[in-house]
């Protein structure tokens, strides 16, 4: 007897994103390209998800991001194996579930890829947060390899003209300290060439993000947080940009062909804070089953909300500044304008905040946030409590349960 | 000794020293959170700089702003100023320490209502000329902030006196600090907590007065060979506000002869250089001296002085303390312990949320680890 073909959904196929086998075949192709880097004569850097990548690029560096693998370890659920290793090597469970992964990785040579390439160097860019700081400072001493950091100031207020100054400064000191780690100068031609394409591929970034904001939304705020890893990772490149155009154009035939990521979308909310990678499928099925989509994100829009500040021409100076500009570097109040322009953006009904128990500088304030963002929009709210990649800190009931009584209160 | 009975009531009970200071006098009670604070212009400006501990209260308003997975100091700080506990501050000052801090300068600005907010957002580097020019910028900038504030114009006159005093009063803890570790019968550690405590309270006019008398009694008392056995420990961390824990070890047989402790040695250790030009001069102090956790001054700095700390005090072991959620202390303790361990040196870590663990637990941690000592 023959086989028989398996039926598939065809309405589910139809929803499917196509680019999303091209998004995987780049990132296998990147991270080979790193773990391989050595045998090719190329330097490889840690970098952090904030920091200035585009001069590694133009250096012909290959960027590592511990971050990026930290999300990989969540979405593969290794995390909490990973973590509790930290912990043995005295980690505490407090401290950040990347750092604890990653960490743990370094020794062990375990997560999905068996542990990150070894780095040459280190470029830690606190833009994010203080925990970067401190989980490059174990990494500069495990890999005894050096590390440099630009520090970048947090804006209560305003970037001050002595800020810029400092910022700036540390651009020429990193563009130095390159030259030195890489034995070669620093090509300026190339390094114009790189920032242009890297603000592209955030424009372009921003136009993909921005297609959710028809209703129905071709994509979710889970389609993004899977699609953003290459504005990471490989900001600066043509890749990045050839992929975002396609994924763009891709997002724009679905509206004309009137496809909905959520079949029938009826409440549109805005998500606060990282992902919770190891459930982001149940999380994205619990809010289908509502007809709520999640269309838009303050994570996934951090990226290319500070292009503006950007020059492409002056990227030295403008990109030191938009660097220190980014969403989780600025205080509540500014937080705040960012977020009443994604509500009103992504016309949105409701706002879910994960409270991440890893990410101390995104999550705490966020009760002030949602106090305000009551008051001021009268748009209800939901806070759930747990990690980004610690699932010991998830309880499934618990947020099933508030999920459900959330969805209520949103419908008429 | 009365010097050392002012002192400790002022330390056991430090919002009313406070409220009676407003009554008093008309000088301002700044309040701030960190060693970094740069409270020779504050002094300069007139005004009092209040260092704030966390609560004695059960956790309640703060929260409404605050996780459960906030440090004691952050969430305590904020309960208190909620509760209307802090209304002898005059204003707050934050210097740039951990993510914790950073957010909630942003929620004490918003929800607390004090006359006025400083941020000094410090480099968290301090290992470069770059940091250290954008170090003496944000201190110029502090001092108007301050000035307008305050209504206090800061004269380089009055800033020099500031240095000075501030000098002596260092030079004289530092002072008693050795004693101590000459002697630990001279004072014990639980007195020297409430004095170290109240230098971060204290008018500073009146508590170098009564530090310089406390120094002056204590030098009749102390012996040249001490006649103390006890094991000698460093207390290693960021805030200690548990003089408990030092009754306890002492009853264990050992003793806290010196700290690494931001409400500590940080406070006091390196002077300011009283010649050239006082903003820089403020600012190359905190270039030089020992980092806290939260600052980058090379990847090891902190393991090293650790262990010639050790050393220098000819001390036994290490007790490292920290508040639980504390992420900058909590991610360098692996390495310090590793430090440690390399060097031979016993060490424990203890984790205080807002309350010690029972008299009876942390006798037998610190038994355990007294015998641990040879
Ligand atoms: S999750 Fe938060 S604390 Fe962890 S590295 Fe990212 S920004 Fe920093
Ligand atoms: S105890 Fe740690 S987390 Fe708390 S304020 Fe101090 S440095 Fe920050």
């Amino acid at each position: 007897m023959a086989d028989q073909p398996i039926v598939k959904d065809p309405e589910k196929e139809k929803r499917k994103i196509k680019s999303v086998s091209k998004m995987k075949e780049i990132m296998t192709t990147y991270y080979i390209e790193a773990k391989t880097a050595r045998e090719a004569g190329k330097k490889v850097a840690w970098i952090t998800s904030g920091g200035p990548v585009e001069f590694l690029i133009a250096m012909d560096v290959i960027p590592v991001y511990p971050e990026n693998h930290g999300a990989m370890v969540g979405a593969s659920k290794m995390g909490v194996d990973l973590c509790e290793k930290a912990e043995e090597m005295g980690y505490s469970r407090d401290l950040c579930s990347y750092a604890r992964a990653d960490i743990a990785c370094s020794v062990t040579d375990g997560g999905p890829i068996g542990g990150l390439p070894q780095p040459d160097f280190l470029v830690c860019c606190n833009n994010i947060c203080g925990t970067v700081l401190k989980w490059y400072e174990v990494a500069a001493r495990h890999y005894n390899v050096p590390l440099f950091i630009l520090d970048t100031p947090f804006i209560h207020t305003k970037l001050s003209e002595s800020a810029k100054k400092y910022v700036i400064t540390q651009t020429y000191e990193y563009i130095e300290f390159l030259e030195k780690q890489c034995g070669k100068k620093m090509d300026f031609d190339r390094m114009h060439e790189v920032s242009r394409l890297a603000v592209e591929g955030l424009r372009l970034w921003q136009e993909v993000l921005d297609t959710a904001a028809h209703k129905p939304a071709p994509m979710t705020a889970f389609d993004a947080f899977f699609h953003l890893a290459l504005i990471v990772t490989l900001r600066g490149t043509q890749i990045a940009v050839d992929y975002y155009k396609q994924l763009r154009d891709e997002m724009k035939q679905r509206i004309k062909d009137g496809v909905a990521m959520v079949p029938n979308e009826k409440y549109r909310l805005l998500w606060d804070n990282l992902p919770v990678w190891y459930r982001t499928k149940w999380l994205s099925e619990k809010f289908s089953s509502h007809n709520a989509c999640l269309v838009g994100d303050t994570y996934t829009s951090a990226w290319s909300g500070i292009m503006d500040l950007i020059d492409e021409d002056n990227f030295i100076e403008t990109g030191a500044v938009a660097y220190s500009s980014v969403y989780i570097n600025v205080s509540l109040d500014i937080m705040l304008e960012t977020l009443k322009k994604l509500i009103k953006k992504y016309d949105v009904d409701g706002l879910v905040m994960h409270s991440n128990r890893s990410c101390k500088p995104y999550s705490f304030g966020q009760y002030d946030l949602q106090k305000m963002v009551m008051k001021e929009l009268e748009l209800p709210t939901l806070i759930i409590e747990a990690d980004m990649v610690d699932a010991r800190s998830f309880s499934e009931s618990q947020i099933e349960t508030r999920i459900d009584a959330f969805m209520e209160t949103l419908k008429p | 000794m009365e010097a050392l009975e002012k002192i400790k009531a002022i330390a056991q009970d430090p919002y009313s020293y406070a409220l009676n200071l407003k009554k008093t006098t008309d000088k301002p009670v700044v309040g701030n959170f960190c060693s970094y604070t740069p409270e020779e212009l504050v002094f300069a400006a007139g005004g009092v700089p209040f260092r704030l501990f966390g609560t004695k209260d059960d956790i309640s308003l703060a929260d409404a702003h605050l996780q459960a997975y906030c440090c004691s100091l952050v969430r305590g700080g904020l309960e208190d100023a909620l509760k209307g506990n802090l209304s002898f501050l005059d204003g707050t000052v934050f210097p740039h320490t951990c993510d914790s801090i950073q957010r909630l300068s942003d929620i004490w600005r918003l929800n607390t209502g004090f006359a006025f907010h400083i941020d000094v957002v410090l480099p968290v580097k301090l290992d470069t000329q770059s940091a250290r020019i954008y170090m003496i910028d944000v201190l110029n900038s502090f001092k108007s902030d301050l000035e307008s504030a305050l209504k206090n114009r800061i004269t380089e006159e009055k800033l020099r006196q500031a240095i000075k005093l501030y000098n002596r009063l260092r030079q004289t803890l530092g002072e008693i600090y050795e004693m101590r570790s000459k002697d630990p019968d001279s004072i014990s550690a639980t007195d020297l907590y409430h004095v170290i405590k109240a230098s971060m309270i204290t008018d500073r006019d009146e508590f170098l007065e009564l530090l310089t008398l406390l120094r002056d009694e204590l030098k009749k008392k102390i012996k040249d060979r001490t006649l103390n056995t006890h094991k000698r420990i460093i207390l290693s961390g960021g805030i200690c506000n548990h003089p408990d824990i030092y009754t306890a070890l002492e009853e264990s047989g050992a003793e806290v002869i010196w700290d690494d402790l931001c409400t500590g040695t940080r406070y006091f250790e390196g002077d300011i250089e009283e010649s050239g030009d006082p903003i820089e001069a403020i600012a190359d102090r905190y270039m030089t001296r020992v980092v806290c956790p939260a600052k980058h001054l090379t990847v090891t700095a902190r393991g090293e002085s650790l262990v010639r700390l050790v050393k220098d005090r000819n001390a036994s072991g290490v007790i490292f303390m920290f508040l639980k959620f504390c992420d900058p202390h909590a991610f360098d303790y692996p390495y310090l312990k590793k430090f440690l361990d390399d060097a031979g040196i016993p060490n424990i870590l203890l984790e205080v949320e807002e309350q010690l663990p029972s008299d009876a637990q942390l006798k037998t941690r610190f038994e355990t680890f007294v015998d641990m000592i040879d």
